[in-house]
Order: C-alpha cells, then structure tokens, then sequence
C-alpha cells in the first residue's frame, strides 16, 4: 500500500515553491515517512526554519511550524525546547542559513547538546536569492558572486558538527533514500544535538552553471560519489579523495541540556541541598 | 503589606517581571543590563523556570520569541550594542505578535560608547530600530519602585495586546539602590494572554474578525498553527502581494494607536498653574523634578511632565501642554532626540528648548534650573 502523505500535508498549501528538479521534495517526503514510523503525534513536535528555499518546508506540513530569521532557527527552537522539553523539537536549515549566517547558533547549539534534530540540506549555493556562493559551494564552482570560479574555503558540516560537540552526525543524500529515511529515523531517535547533513541539489542556481545538463545529472553525481562510511573507512586515501562519506558518521553519550538544567530544578526544590 | 526591601533598578526589573509571571529569561551578558540576568538566573530555576544565557544578544531575543511561543511570559535585557543586534528579531515578534519585554537598559553610544555611563540616546531606536512599520510600546520608569512596577505593566500590556514591548531606563537608575515595596501578590493585577476557546480546526493566528487582537495559540496545545516572519494572512501563511498586507499593517499599528488611553501614562508635577514645562523622562525627570522644586522656590511657575509611556508618544497631551505654558525645556542625554516629538506635538505654539548631554553624567537640576529662567 503507498504512503499516505496527505495525513501530514498541510491543505491546500501545494504546490511547493521549489523548481523543477529541487531535491528538496525528496526529503520533504522521507522526513514524512521517518515521523509516521516514530508515530509521534503532530500536537507534539514542532519544526523550526530560518530563510531560504529549505526554511519554506515547514509550512507544507502539519505540525507546530514556525518559520524565523536568516540563521536563527536554532536558538528559537532552543527557546522552544527549553519551555516544553517534553516536546519534540526540529529544525531544517539549508548550507547557508545554517553555516554562513546562523554558524554561530549552530556551533553553539551542539556545544549545548540540546535535544533538538538539526537536518541541514546542504545544496552547495544560496539558492532563493539566485546563486551566490555559500560556505559549501566547491572551490572551483561558478557563482553569481563567484562568476571566476570560487576561491572561498568550504565547512564540511558533519566535522563542524562533531567540532563543536554535536553528540549525533550523519550525512545522506537524496539519491540514496531508503538510507535517509533510517537515517532520518536514527537522527530523531537520538537524545541530544543531533545533526544530519543531506546532500540536494540545485539545478536552477548551481548545477547548470557547473557542467550538470540536467537535474539527473547532480543525481547521479551523488550516487557516484558517496560511500558507506564503513566502506569509505576501509579505503586508502587515494581512492577516496572527491568522495564523501554517508550514513552515521559519528555519535557520542554526552548530558542533554534540559535534562541537566531541569535536572538542577529538581535539586533546588531539595531544601538542603538548594542554594539560597 | 508586601516586602520592603533595598534594591537596584535591575533587580528591580527582574522582581517586576517575576511578580508579572515571567517564567522564561534568554539573555547575553553586557553592561550596564547585566545584573537582570544575574537575577533572573538566580531565582527562575528555583521556580522551575527556564533561564538561557545564549550564545548572543540576536540569539536571546530569538529564544524568548520561542519561549513565548511555548507559552511562557519571557524576558530579555540588554544594552547598547545588544540592543541593536537584537532589532531585526524583534520586528519579527512585532510582525508575528509574540507578546515578550525587552528591557534596554540605556548607555552611552554609538558603538561600544560609554558602557558604565548613563544613556537617553536609544529612545528613537525603540521606536524605529526594526526595519519597516510597526507598532511599538515602550515604557520608561524614573524610579526603581516604578522599574518594578512598569516591568510588571510591560508584561501585561505585551500579553493584551499580543506584541513585544521595550522598557528602557538608564544606567543611573539601572544601578541606583533605593527602597521599595513589592506589593502581595494580587495587589496588582496580572493580565494573560488571551488563547483560543474554538475547535483547533477553526483557529487562526491572525483571524482579524476576532479583533484587533487575535487569541494567541501555545505551540503544543493542539492548536496547530504556522508562524511565519513573512507577510501573511488570516490562517498564517504567507501572501506576497495582496491588499491583505496593508490591511494587515494597518491592524498591527490600530492595536496601539487605538488604545492610547490605555497605555500612555505620566506624571503632571506642579503643572496647573505652570508657565514653564519641563518633558523629562529617567534620570532627567528626577533632575528635572528637582529644577522645578528649585523654580518654585524662587517663585517661577515650573512644571514637569514625566512620561511614563514614551511610545505611543502622548502627543495630545504634549499639544494641551504646549497651549497652556510659555516653553517646554526638553532635558535629555542625547543630542536632541525627544525633543523632536515635543516640537512636533507642540505645533509652534510655545518655545521649546532642549538641554543636551552626552558625556556619561546626568543632567543636573542646575543645568535645567538656568535653562527655565532663561525660557520664562
């Protein structure tokens, strides 16, 4: 039987504003089929989201949505958790809303290992505003404001996610996707920071500039490129250079923020224990 | 009878806001604000409150969007500088109406400025600091009972009216200890947020034939609901262009303009029979009482009007004010921006002469004394 995805689509709200070709819609959808499999109730979560094509997600579904500033989606949904820590907490965040703009709430929160699922759909281009290089885009790459190619260095966001301390880092791709539906699943899962980078591609503002004639091209560029992390793990670094690497790529016990803190609450409430 | 006690404007502030029910503080550290943290980080973990020292000031005034959001009475308080990167979330609160209170403690500036000195020089900036148009209440106590009792205000003008509101004093009275009385609970009333009574179905976010103030859904209270910093429409969700966004504006600006009655307060000292006014607020109304006291000693009729409510200006009491005396003295620390809405409001129909100073100390009554005997 097919999945059911009006049970979670906001009526009346489609079409999407993405462009033929966006990736984005692939990941709209596994992100429906990981929260139904978790069968979290829709009163329960929220999704948070700054500015950009991927900030527009969350008003597609039907959920607690809100949908912030450039970059700031972290620490509003960190306000939102912290009210109610009994309540799951997401945010979708593209390269740039979540690197470039938001890279200090980003660092910050997975220092702070708060229990909320970071997805950051990682397109290599600041997309809505018409292709202007992001902290990404691959040396190399044409931009609109890198129109000689980019000489601006990259963040690979899953070792700045495990940098800071992010207790949960995965990579997937929209092509390999009954792996970012587990990884989806395992990311939500998880108690703390966690951060799933997921490899898209835009067509309209990056990859017609860059050689890929069509939007299957930058399809098939992931299915080439990625590996298993457990493969690419076992390989040389010869025969993995310009590969990356997918799946859980790094993950740690470490305190959840809500639970210390609230943690701290019920101590206090111990007379003797408690400070003054 | 309450709790007397000993207490500097920023604990005051913080005791204002606890009295008002705020349950969730995110700040930043800076000077001279630094101490309503410090407060709040003390006493709301004792009640199960959350307290959040973020990464920075965009990112404080970002959680307590979601902390309102989530339902809680939420607090910032900052500084200069802070007050600044704090602006463009704040217009998002405005535009999505979040109720919240951001405290700005006023300091010298621009940039990092005088931080340990006194400040009136942020007053335009709460009203025009956001970009585009929007409704803004900001209130300045002079007093430290009335930090804690214009905090407690702040709240329950921010949950009437479903939008932020700004309180802003200067350091002078930021650090000032003085006597005061926190009332018995009940003493003062406390106003929350009016919530949807309706099906989840039937609820939108901004279903103007509610009001001009429509009930506010907690996120996870079965009220789904999109929030968008886009212009949008009734059931939240973006419009681009539509003669909705005006209308839209239009009613966010109506909620303040058309309830100026309630939300404009201030202090008339010795103004019946007054040839002289002075408008001043903060520490220059304190200075500016005392100038008046001296005026009237040497047997000049000086007046003070001290607004407790600086936006929405009082402009019709300002006007009335301006028909009846000789000149307004406007006494502010800045080089002359309150002074711009007295003219205004004054219409050519008395003097008005300001006394600017911007070098980290208060005006004294001396300065505004010398200033009425010029002016009468």
């Amino acid at each position: 039987m097919s999945f059911n995805y009006d049970q979670y689509i906001r009526g009346g709200k489609l079409p999407h504003i993405w462009c033929p070709g966006c990736t984005y819609g692939i990941v709209f959808k596994s992100l429906l089929r990981a929260v139904d499999f978790l069968k979290i109730p829709k009163d329960d979560i929220a999704l948070v989201s700054g500015i950009g094509c991927a900030s527009r997600l969350p008003g597609y579904i039907d959920w607690n949505t809100l949908h912030t500033t450039h970059g700031r989606a972290l620490p509003f949904a960190t306000g939102l958790k912290m009210a109610r820590p009994d309540k799951k907490v997401m945010v979708v965040s593209g390269d740039g809303d979540a690197t470039a703009i938001g890279g200090n709430h980003f660092i910050h929160a997975c220092r702070r290992n708060i229990d909320i699922t970071v997805i950051v759909l990682n397109n290599f281009i600041y997309g809505m505003t018409g292709g202007q290089h992001s902290p990404t885009t691959p040396i190399g790459h044409i931009a609109t404001t890198m129109p000689y190619g980019n000489v601006d260095p990259n963040f690979n966001i899953p070792d700045l996610a495990k940098g800071a301390g992010a207790s949960w880092v995965g990579r997937g791709t929209a092509y390999h996707v009954p792996a970012l539906d587990k990884l989806i699943i395992e990311a939500m899962q998880h108690k703390g920071l966690s951060v799933l980078e997921i490899i898209n591609a835009c067509p309209t503002t990056h990859g017609r500039r860059n050689k890929f004639k069509s939007a299957t091209d930058q399809l098939l560029w992931m299915k080439d490129t990625a590996l298993p992390i457990t493969a690419f793990d076992k390989l040389p670094p010869e025969k993995t250079a310009g590969k990356f690497p997918t799946g859980v790529l790094y993950k740690k016990e470490a305190p959840e923020y809500c639970e210390t803190y609230y943690g701290m609450v019920e101590r206090l409430k111990k007379p003797k224990e408690g400070r003054a | 009878m309450g709790q007397i006690k000993l207490l500097q404007g920023n604990e005051a502030c913080a005791e204002g806001a606890l009295y008002a029910g705020c349950t969730f503080f995110g700040g930043y550290p800076i000077t001279p604000s630094t101490e309503v943290a410090e407060f709040m980080a003390r006493r709301l973990p004792q009640i199960g409150g959350a307290f959040l020292q973020m990464e920075d000031e965009i990112a404080a005034m970002a959680s307590v969007i979601g902390g309102s959001l989530a339902g809680c009475k939420a607090l910032t308080a900052t500084s200069g500088p802070g007050f600044s990167l704090k602006q463009e979330n704040m217009g998002f609160a405005m535009l999505t109406e979040i109720p919240c209170v951001i405290v700005n403690v006023m300091r010298g500036g621009p940039s990092t400025g005088v931080p340990t000195g006194p400040g009136q020089s942020d007053i335009m900036q709460c009203k025009w600091g956001t970009h585009g148009d929007h409704p803004v209440i900001c209130l300045t106590p002079g007093y430290v009972q009335e930090i804690f009792s214009e905090t407690v205000r702040a709240f329950n003008l921010a949950e009437k009216y479903r939008t932020p509101v700004i309180v802003a004093f200067d350091e002078i009275i930021g650090h000032m200890r003085e006597k005061i009385e926190i009332p018995d609970k009940g003493v003062i009333e406390i106003v929350d947020r009016k919530r949807p009574t309706c099906s989840p179905a039937d609820y939108m976010p901004f279903d103007e034939s509610k009001g001009d103030v429509p009930p506010v859904a907690d996120f996870f209270s079965g009220y789904r609901q999109h929030i968008t910093g886009l212009n949008h429409a009734s059931d939240g969700f973006p419009v681009n262009a539509s003669p909705r966004i005006h209308t839209d504006e239009l009613r966010l600006m109506r909620k303040v303009e058309s309830n100026k009655k309630d939300i404009i307060r201030y202090e008339e000292y010795l103004l019946e029979d007054a040839e002289v006014a002075v408008f001043a607020y903060g520490v220059s109304g304190r200075s500016g009482k005392n100038a008046v006291e001296q005026a009237r000693a040497a047997g000049i009729k000086a007046g003070l009007f001290r607004p407790l409510t600086i936006w929405p200006f009082p402009e019709e009491q300002v006007a009335a004010l301006a028909s009846r005396v000789r000149a307004i003295v406007v006494p502010e620390l800045s080089l002359g921006q309150i002074i711009l809405e007295v003219e205004r409001c004054a219409k050519g129909k008395c003097k008005v002469d300001g006394i600017y100073r911007v070098d980290g100390d208060p005006i004294t009554p001396t300065q505004i004394l010398d200033k009425i005997k010029e002016v009468k």
